[in-house]
Formats: C-alpha cells, sequence, structure tokens
C-alpha cells in the first residue's frame, strides 16, 4: 500500500503526539519543584539546556551521553516489538562490558584496526547470551522474562565485580598491586575521540561510537521492516498465536529477538569501555542505562528512528542536569522528571477519561501496544 | 563459637526483616493480580520519611505511621495506573522507583541542604525493646535476643496476619478469587478494583515499614541508595516463596543467612568462598526455582494482567 509523504507525517505525529505532551507535562510539574527550591524554573530549564546545547563541545558531551541510551533504547524497543519486556538491558551491558574488557585484554597485540571489531563483537555477544538465557527460560519453559531478567540484572553485576576483583584486576594479570578496577584496554583497543577527527568538538570526549549507535538504528529499522526475519518477529509479537499458525515458530524468535535486544545492549557496555571509560570498576549497583533505556523505548514508540529521538532528549536531560546543579536546582529534578515522562506514557489510557481529548489525539482505532503484558 | 552461632542467628533475623515486610507486601498485590516491581522505590520513601519525622516528631511509632502513609500514597500511584488506567504494571513499577529515588534525593537536598545521606537520629529502633529486656538475662540465648530490634518481632506478627487474612477470611478468599480469575470473581459480586486497590495499599503500607525498618531499625539514618536491591530481593523472596506469606518468610529467612554469613565470612573461616557469588545466590536461587529445578513455582493466573470492568 502506496503512502503518501503526508499521511505519513500525519501518522508519525499521530504517533508521537502522546509522548510530546507527556515531556510538556513532565517538564510543567518539575518546574513546581524547582520553585519550591527557591528558584525559577526558566533559569533551570535554560541552565538545562544552554548546558547541553549551546556550544559544539557541549554538543559532545551531550551526545555522548547519548551513545549509551540509544543502544539500550534500540533494545528494549526491539524486545517490545516481539512481545517481550527486556528489564534486564542493565545487566546485558554489565556483561558487555565484561566481555569487552576481558577480549580486549586476551587479544591486547593485534593492531586497532583488527582489535576494536573483535572487542565490539565480544561486548555484542556477551550481552546476547545473557539476554539469550531468559527468551531460552520463556521459549523452553514459559518463565516470564520479567522476573528472570530482573534477577539477572544483579547476578551480571556481582559475577562482574568478582571478575574485576580477581582474574581481570590489575594485580592478577600485569603484578600491580590490588585496584578497584579492571585491567586499563591499551590505546588499540580504543575507540577514536572525536574531537581528534574534527577539533570543533573541543574538549569532549564525544567518540566514534555514536557513529555506530546510529548506524545501528537504521539496521534496526531495516531488519524489523525490510526482512523476513524481522516480519516473523514483528507478527510473533502482536499475535504470536496467528504466528505460529501460520508456520512461524514463537520460540525461535523469542530467543532471535532476546539475543538481538541483549546484543545491542552489549554494544552499550563495549562502545562505552573501548570509548570512553577503557576499565570497568567494581560498583555496588549499576550505571542505570539499562533502566533509562525503558523510558527511551517508550518515549520513542518502539520505533529505531523514534528511539533516536529520545535518546538524545535524555542525553540532552543527563547532561543539563549537571549545569542546573551549578545553577543551585537539585540534579534530581531531572530524574523526577523522567520519572513523570514514564508515568504519563505508562498512564496513556487515562485519555479515555477525556473523550473529546481521545478523539484529538488517537484518530484511527487503538494500535496494538507492544508493551502490553 | 556458641556466642558466633548467636551472632548470625540475631544478625540473619535482623537483615530478613525488612525483606519479610516488603515480600509480604508483594504476595498481596500479586495474590490480587497485581504485580509490584515498585516495592524497591517504596522501600526508599518509608526509609526517609522515617528519619524526616524524626526531624520534627521524635517518636520511632509516628515515624512509622509516617513511612507506611507514604507508602501508601506512593503505592497509590501504581494502583490507579495499573486498576484504572490498565497500564503496563512493569512499565509504571520502573517509573515508580525512578520517582522515589529522586523524590528522596530532592527532598534530602532541599530539606537536609545536603546530599548523600542525613544526620544520624537518636531514639530509632535499632536496639532491643525495652519490655523484652528480661530476655537478654537468660544465658547463651540472651545474646541473641539482645541483637533483635522491636522490627524483628513485629515482621513475624505481618507474616501470621498475613496468612490469616489470606487463608482464613473471606477477604482473604476474594482477594485470591480476584487474582486467579478476576472475571468469575466479578461476576459473583466482588468488586475487582476495590479489592485490587486494597491490596497495593497494604503492599504500600508494608514497604513503606520495610524502609523505615531499614532506617529508624538499623542505622538510624537515611543514606541514598541504602535499599540497595532490597525491593528486588523481596519480590525474589515472593516468588522463592512461591506467593505464600510462610514461604516468603522461609525465603527471606534464607536470604538473610546467606547476608549474614557473607559479612562473618572471614571470622567463620570460609573467607575462600568469593563474596560475590553469596549476595548472587538469592537472584540465582530465584531462576532455578522458576525453572522448576527446586519444585514448580506459579504465580497467580492473573496476576499482571489488567481487568477492564467495561468489556468482560
Amino acid at each position: 500500500m502506496e503512502k503518501t509523504t503526508e499521511s505519513r507525517w500525519a501518522q508519525l505525529w499521530d504517533n508521537f503526539k502522546f509522548p510530546l505532551l507527556s515531556i510538556f507535562l513532565a517538564f510543567l510539574i518539575g518546574s513546581i519543584f524547582i520553585i519550591l527550591t527557591g528558584n525559577n524554573p526558566f533559569v533551570a530549564y535554560y541552565a538545562l539546556i544552554s548546558g547541553s546545547m549551546f556550544g559544539m563541545s557541549r554538543i559532545g558531551e551531550t551526545l555522548l551521553k547519548t551513545t549509551p541510551l540509544i543502544f539500550t533504547g534500540l533494545s528494549i524497543a526491539f524486545a517490545f516489538r516481539c512481545g517481550l519486556f527486556n528489564i534486564g538491558a542493565e545487566g546485558q551491558f554489565v556483561i558487555g562490558t565484561l566481555f569487552t574488557v576481558t577480549a580486549g585484554y586476551i587479544f591486547r597485540d593485534l593492531p586497532a584496526p583488527l582489535l576494536i571489531p573483535i572487542i565490539l563483537t565480544a561486548g555484542a555477544l556477551g550481552g546476547g547470551l545473557w539476554a539469550a538465557i531468559p527468551g531460552v527460560l520463556k521459549a523452553k519453559l514459559g518463565v516470564h522474562e520479567v522476573i528472570v531478567t530482573i534477577m539477572l540484572n544483579y547476578t551480571a553485576l556481582f559475577l562482574t565485580n568478582f571478575f574485576i576483583r580477581t582474574s581481570l584486576n590489575p594485580s592478577t594479570l600485569q603484578g600491580d598491586v590490588q585496584k578497584a578496577h579492571s585491567v586499563i584496554l591499551g590505546e588499540n583497543a580504543r575507540l577514536s575521540n572525536m574531537s581528534d577527527l574534527m577539533p570543533i568538538f573541543g574538549s569532549s570526549s564525544l567518540h566514534t561510537g555514536i557513529f555506530i549507535a546510529v548506524a545501528a538504528a537504521f539496521v534496526m529499522w531495516f531488519l524489523l521492516y525490510k526482512t523476513t526475519m524481522g516480519y516473523e518477529i514483528r507478527s510473533v509479537g502482536s499475535n504470536p498465536f496467528a504466528s505460529e499458525y501460520g508456520g512461524i515458530s514463537i520460540s525461535k524468535n523469542i530467543i532471535k529477538a532476546m539475543f538481538i535486544s541483549g546484543m545491542l545492549s552489549g554494544l552499550a557496555g563495549a562502545t562505552l569501555v573501548s570509548g570512553l571509560t577503557f576499565k570497568i570498576d567494581q560498583a555496588p549497583a549499576s550505571a542505570g542505562y539499562g533502566f533509562t533505556g525503558i523510558a527511551v523505548a517508550l518515549v520513542g514508540k518502539n520505533h529505531p528512528l523514534g528511539v533516536l529521538a529520545s535518546a538524545l532528549l535524555f542525553g540532552i536531560l543527563a547532561n543539563g542536569e549537571r549545569k542546573m546543579q551549578i545553577a543551585g536546582i537539585p540534579k534530581e529534578v531531572v530524574g523526577i522528571i523522567q520519572g513523570i515522562i514514564i508515568i504519563f506514557i505508562a498512564g496513556e489510557a487515562i485519555l479515555q477519561y477525556f473523550p473529546d481529548l481521545k478523539k484529538k489525539f488517537r484518530r484511527k482505532g487503538p494500535k496494538t501496544e507492544v508493551a502490553e503484558k | 563459637m556458641m556466642i558466633i552461632i548467636m551472632a548470625i542467628l540475631a544478625s540473619t533475623l535482623r537483615l530478613a526483616t525488612p525483606l519479610i515486610f516488603a515480600s509480604i507486601g508483594g504476595v498481596f498485590t500479586e495474590r490480587s493480580g497485581v504485580v509490584n516491581i515498585a516495592l524497591e522505590g517504596i522501600m526508599i520513601m518509608g526509609a526517609f520519611f522515617a528519619i524526616l519525622t524524626f526531624r520534627y516528631v521524635p517518636n520511632p511509632w509516628v515515624a512509622i505511621l509516617v513511612a507506611m502513609t507514604m507508602g501508601m500514597m506512593t503505592s497509590l500511584i501504581l494502583g490507579v495506573l495499573a486498576i484504572h488506567l490498565r497500564a503496563n504494571q512493569v512499565v509504571a513499577g520502573v517509573a515508580i522507583n525512578l520517582l522515589a529515588g529522586s523524590l528522596a534525593a530532592y527532598l534530602l537536598e532541599v530539606i537536609y541542604g545536603r546530599s548523600g545521606q542525613t544526620d544520624p537520629i537518636r531514639g530509632g529502633l535499632s536496639r532491643s525493646p525495652e519490655a523484652l529486656q528480661f530476655l537478654n538475662d537468660i544465658p547463651v540465648l540472651g545474646s541473641f535476643f539482645s541483637g533483635l530490634n522491636p522490627f524483628v518481632y513485629l515482621a513475624f506478627i505481618v507474616v501470621g496476619l498475613a496468612y490469616f487474612v489470606l487463608f482464613k477470611t473471606p477477604f482473604g478468599l476474594r482477594i485470591r478469587a480476584v487474582g486467579e480469575h478476576p472475571k468469575a470473581a466479578d461476576t459473583v459480586g466482588i468488586n475487582v478494583y476495590k479489592i485490587r486497590y486494597i491490596c497495593v495499599m497494604i503492599s504500600g503500607a508494608l514497604a513503606g515499614l520495610a524502609g523505615a525498618s531499614l532506617s529508624i531499625g538499623a542505622v538510624n539514618m537515611f543514606r541514598e541508595g541504602m535499599t540497595s536491591g532490597k525491593g528486588f530481593i523481596a519480590l525474589a523472596a515472593m516468588i522463592f516463596g512461591k506467593w505464600h506469606p510462610i514461604g516468603a518468610l522461609l525465603a527471606c529467612l534464607f536470604f538473610g543467612f546467606a547476608e549474614a554469613i557473607e559479612i562473618q565470612a572471614s571470622t567463620l573461616g570460609i573467607g575462600w568462598i568469593p563474596s560475590e557469588f553469596l549476595r548472587m545466590l538469592p537472584y540465582v536461587a530465584t531462576i532455578l526455582v522458576l525453572v522448576g529445578a527446586v519444585g514448580k513455582a506459579v504465580a497467580p493466573k492473573a496476576s499482571g494482567q489488567p481487568y477492564d470492568k467495561a468489556h468482560h
């Protein structure tokens, strides 16, 4: 069915009206919290925007914060498309970092053009395998993926801490003293810094991982909408039993979708390590990219290109919060805003209580919600 | 040796206490058909507001009431989203966790003018209760009893009550009916929404109490991130205990024991077991239970499914 450009835009607008309204309302409520601290919300939001957008070096920092969120957002969106709720992006991210550093150490003598693809692949593989566990359990035994992925998040964290403390520690591998972090990746395992390629990015630590993230979004779009595999995964997501009847295996596609979803989260970890931190630290709690990724996927309506836009929004929030802090506003306001955005999006059904509003917001019949469970 | 055993047993009970409150809360919501991922966030609220109360009214029982009330208010967000708006309950839970963590940190900064942690309070409930002091004088066992704070006793009362309510009262039967088969429950005149709201509120109150037991029952202050995944361990315990109050209690005791052992590992001469593995135990054990390796766990049938009153 051919669609005119105009109807495509209308459809796009239809899809993103509600997330946009949610964001607006969340900022509105956030401003109450800013006023309570005795500050002017306009000053605060100006600090937020200027701190993350005004100047190439700040934009660079924003894109740096956006990079892992694109990956985890895509990861969760991909699983949603198959009707799966992957709360485990957090753990897959951590395992991704573990595999990246391990591969980076094992193959440390290889030249950069070989080593970098190897360690990124290792990170993706680590995340993929970790996500395949709940995938297999769901497909073969019907165990709900939400609980398993939550449990695996903490398991991943402690497992990684264990390896950092023991076999990956500089004290074990390099005869150094015991450290609270893993071995450090060599120069040949590091993604290029953007300001080395384009000096305009100045002091920002943005690395070329952002290109990989954006490419991943397009690859995912192609995979989902232009290949048979994507069609099968989506059809299992929207109507599993009809799919099975039509000869599409539910269990195979669940495992496949979880593996790919996990690979994306693993890549979030891999690019972060190879592009920015070059090592992993022992941590009492995980970094939260996986949980923010849920918000990113929801705001982006689980569409790869929507995820790109919403990851940028959350990148702006993450980078701007420090500037707000400097302007004297508690940075937690940003977390509150993020929480409220998700609450509104989760409560989209509130529109049913306002029939007029609903008409405005939903011209077509209700679409299948992928997040339904 | 006896002293060490007593200390570990007391420490097991102390560490299990917050888990017990929260997982009993989880049992109530899930039995009524609502998944509660928000236990962690509600615990944060409870922990913070219990300490905050001391700033104005330095009475632990008032603090507990405030913590439970704030827990209920927080869980009400989950209730409205999950019940009336039929939202994805997991998403709602994630949102509440994010919101609660930020809100507590925000209030900490606004009210105390600092981040990280509050000042320590005086007059918390971290010591053994006055009325039971005579137990501390029993030889050998005395060192065990002196390690128990009032929350520990309260936890066992809560488990007993929960068991009684869920399995020995008509109200409990209604809860279970709503969680297993809401449509059938509705047909025989049970108000599905009302039962679910009550259960979500009960879990909010209990998770708030769990938070209070962490702050005024142990360290006498609020620290950011002090719940450190305990809400999720409570969730795990609920599953491990097969959605049953007694089962949840036993699971919490088991997880508390693992934590107590981890703390005492070097004294016990088991320092060679990596502490990370002991900390992983609750999560791995829960997955094994779900897989059926340790007896099959079956969730209430309608758990996680929104119920639409209008279209049945």
